[in-house]
């Protein structure tokens, strides 16, 4: 048993951190969140450059074929920087469900120019781990020579950027968990997209399908739903790592604060009741650190309840420390942590949506519940 | 990153289970998993056992008896033993002094005791707390005076865990009352028939008197019985609180636990329908195994990152928190799965309790166990002491 990093793993972990403590500090972030573009085309480049976006792509296509810990280690990097970049959704999610269900046309359409930073790709899925979405999800139906698609997927992180979306529907009137993927260009007539900004300064739209056609041949696989959910459960646990990456930085600027900031002749941080604060802070992140390190191990399990397990339990903690050590780094900055000005409120609305995001804690301490077993 | 077990690791847990399932005794394993806690003399004949199949000591190096087992495999050690029902090994000799005296204590000091606590000959006991020397450890009172080649002591200890059955006690005296209080500390080996010893039974809120208080009046130790040198026994005693990091957090006795929460809950009824069909219920003991499982890889992490790190001393502290925490979970749990029921029992007496597992009929263990585990929280440096630890790693302030 080996908790340790490869000195390849090292390296990349290393460049992230370093590109972004260099490149891309809190006031460069706030310029590209308030040019409205969503995301800067020059750290795009540089990501393709550095290599992050065709990790995930496999080497078969052309890509690094990096696994689950390099996926956590960028992810974290990712999270310590509030990076708005699509990394999430277009260079894992998308990235993975394309190698996953593609066909080797589709794939080679599509991965290089993915990992080339060149194309956005983006998962419109309301996968909802057994609680009832919000809507209905997207249903298709077989029409002539192809599918209908009809059905609305709120809050889709990055549309707006995507030049493809991939959008997860039902083939049957049944509810539940998506079964089928569409790889849809944006544009496409009948797929309309209300953006705007998320509470945490990343684009997204409420994607609409209104009886939009679409022939066989931009179906990836057939019939999918367990490939579906494998791959929504790997940007389940990106999403944990970037989160880790982001309560991390939120108790760092919070113990530094706490050093620095002065009342009744010292720094704050000496108070006792301050203190056992940000123990606890610190006790819930490596809790969280635990287990999102244990699914990454488990992440790509064959065995889909070994693997939906591990993944569900991180959330469950981790939306339990997003909470926690969000409002406690906010109340332990006093008045600098409610102000726009402050890294430590970006941090906390970056948390707020980690905790929100692939299902809530609720969701997912259900979905732990119904598979527990004797043992 | 690779969170399996090495083949070596499984060989070894494996010959592991052959052992306990070849060689535990069903008594002792009934008393166990039972809830019923155990007899004193369960844990000297365990012992023995262990000791008999070279399993007696899995920490210690080999050249002291022990096994030489890596922290992994000690954990694993303690994981498959609480598993299987075996009675706990006494802390004091193995974990506590036995690593001080290897480290510390004279050859004369290795050769006498340390194959006395491995044999299970020697039960030996902790002389640390007084009644005004509690977290604050170091102001303890109770003094030795220097009489030629021998110590006089005077003073009381208290919360001294199972010393009514104790051969010998490890004690910490003021051997310095002028110098600072960390510094005029000592280290003293006392044989408990030393006349001048009395030990009187503290009986705790589950009814056992699992502590006790000890008075030392004129009780004369040779000087030879010092570990280490005088008033340096502040050292020693850190050390041996720090040398605890494979079993702190509990693992293996909150997964028995565990088990057990869910055998009982699925032979509960609530409404006509088994306890753990309870959708709320479910959702809670979902919860505690979550923290049990994070707990289990925090562990896990733990032994292997180079063990002194300087995360090591947050890291056993919050282990020791969470240990703490997790176990009390689960104890409260068992007495609700039990209802009413819970309240026949303030006591874990097994001779009026009926046989067969599980149900409201077995609250016996359940409702002694969750009143006897609060003190997790407050022994061994309480959660409030881990965390001003915590805090000055972290904080440093």
């Amino acid at each position: 048993m080996d908790f340790a990093f490869t000195s390849e793993q090292q390296l990349l972990a290393d460049s992230a951190r370093r590109y972004i403590t260099e490149q891309y500090g809190f006031d460069r972030r706030k310029r590209i969140v308030a040019s409205g573009a969503g995301h800067s085309q020059e750290v795009w480049r540089d990501f393709a450059e550095l290599g992050f976006l065709g990790l995930n792509v496999p080497e078969d296509d052309g890509g690094l074929g990096g696994g689950p810990v390099e996926t956590l280690l960028l992810a974290t990097a990712i999270g310590e920087g509030l990076v708005v970049e699509p990394y999430l959704s277009s260079a894992v999610l998308a990235t993975r469900a394309i190698a996953r269900l593609g066909s080797p046309a589709q794939r080679a359409e599509w991965l290089p120019k993915l990992a080339a930073g060149e194309r956005v790709a983006v998962v419109a899925s309301d996968a909802s781990y057994g609680l009832a979405g919000r809507g209905d999800g997207v249903r298709a139906t077989v029409s002539a020579g192809g599918w209908e698609l009809n059905g609305r997927v709120p809050v889709v992180y990055h549309a707006p950027l995507a030049h493809l979306l991939l959008v997860a529907a039902r083939t049957d009137a049944t509810a539940g968990e998506p079964n089928a993927l569409f790889a849809v260009p944006a544009g496409t007539s009948g797929m309309t997209l209300t953006g705007y900004v998320t509470v945490d300064s990343q684009l997204a739209a409420d994607v609409e399908c209104r009886a939009v056609r679409v022939d066989n041949a931009v179906r990836l696989g057939g019939e999918s739903a367990a490939e579906l959910a494998a791959v929504v459960d790997f940007g389940l646990f990106a999403l944990c790592a970037e989160a880790l990456g982001a309560l991390d930085r939120c108790l760092a600027l919070t113990v530094e604060y706490t050093r620095t900031r002065h009342q009744f002749g010292g720094p704050i941080g000496r108070f006792q009741a301050l203190q056992h604060r940000m123990v606890d802070m610190l006790t819930r992140i490596e809790q969280a650190r635990s287990l999102v390190y244990l699914a990454a191990a488990r992440v790509e399990d064959p065995d889909a309840r070994v693997r939906s397990a591990a993944l569900s339990a991180a959330k469950v903690l981790i939306a339990d420390a997003a909470r926690h050590v969000g409002q406690q780094a906010v109340q332990l900055h006093g008045g600098m942590g409610v102000s726009d000005e402050v890294a430590v409120s970006h941090y906390f609305k970056r948390l707020l949506a980690a905790e929100v995001r692939f299902g809530s804690a609720d969701a997912h301490l259900a979905r732990y519940a119904r598979g527990l077993t004797a043992d | 990153m690779d969170l399996n077990l090495s083949p070596d690791d499984v060989a070894f847990r494996d010959e592991l289970r052959s052992f306990l399932a070849a060689n535990l005794p069903g008594d002792m394993r009934e008393r166990t998993l039972g809830g019923y806690g155990f007899e004193a003399s369960d844990i000297r004949r365990w012992q023995q056992i262990l000791h008999g199949h070279g399993w007696g000591a899995v920490h210690w190096p080999k050249e002291f008896g022990g096994l030489g087992a890596t922290p992994l495999q000690q954990y694993l050690f303690e994981l498959e033993c609480a598993l299987a029902g075996a009675p706990i090994q006494l802390a004091f000799g193995l974990r506590m002094l036995g690593p001080v005296l290897m480290r510390y204590g004279s050859p004369a000091h290795q050769q006498y005791f340390l194959p006395r606590i491995l044999s299970g000959e020697h039960w030996w006991c902790q002389g640390y707390s007084e009644p005004g020397a509690g977290s604050d450890l170091a102001s303890l009172k109770t003094q030795a005076v220097r009489d030629g080649d021998h110590y006089v002591v005077n003073g009381q200890k208290c919360w001294n865990t199972l010393g009514q059955f104790a051969d010998w006690i490890f004690c910490l005296v003021r051997t310095d009352p002028a110098a600072k209080p960390q510094r005029g500390i000592s280290m003293l080996l006392i044989d408990m028939k030393t006349p001048g010893i009395t030990v009187r039974p503290t009986v705790l809120l589950d009814g056992t008197p699992e502590v006790n208080e000890i008075w030392l009046e004129n009780v004369h130790v040779p000087v030879a019985n010092r570990v280490g040198d005088e008033n340096l026994g502040w050292t020693y005693a850190k050390f041996l609180l720090g040398h605890e990091r494979a079993n702190i957090a509990g693992i293996g006795s909150s997964k028995r636990e565990l088990r057990r929460l869910k055998a009982i809950a699925t032979d509960e009824s609530r409404g006509g329908r088994a306890l753990i069909d309870d959708a709320e219920f479910r959702r809670r003991l979902a919860r505690v195994e979550i923290d049990l499982l994070a707990l289990e890889y925090t562990n896990l992490r733990m032994l292997s990152a180079p063990p002194n790190s300087p995360s090591s001393a947050i890291a056993a502290s919050i282990l020791k928190i969470r240990g703490s925490e997790v176990r009390q979970a689960l104890s409260e749990l068992l007495v609700e799965a039990v209802g009413i029921g819970a309240l026949r029992f303030g006591s874990r007496d097994p001779a009026g309790a009926p046989a067969g597992l599980p149900g409201a009929d077995h609250a016996a263990g359940l409702t002694a166990s969750y009143l006897n585990l609060r003190k997790l929280s407050i022994f061994g440096g309480s959660n409030e002491i881990q965390k001003n630890i915590i805090s000055q790693a972290l904080i440093g302030l």
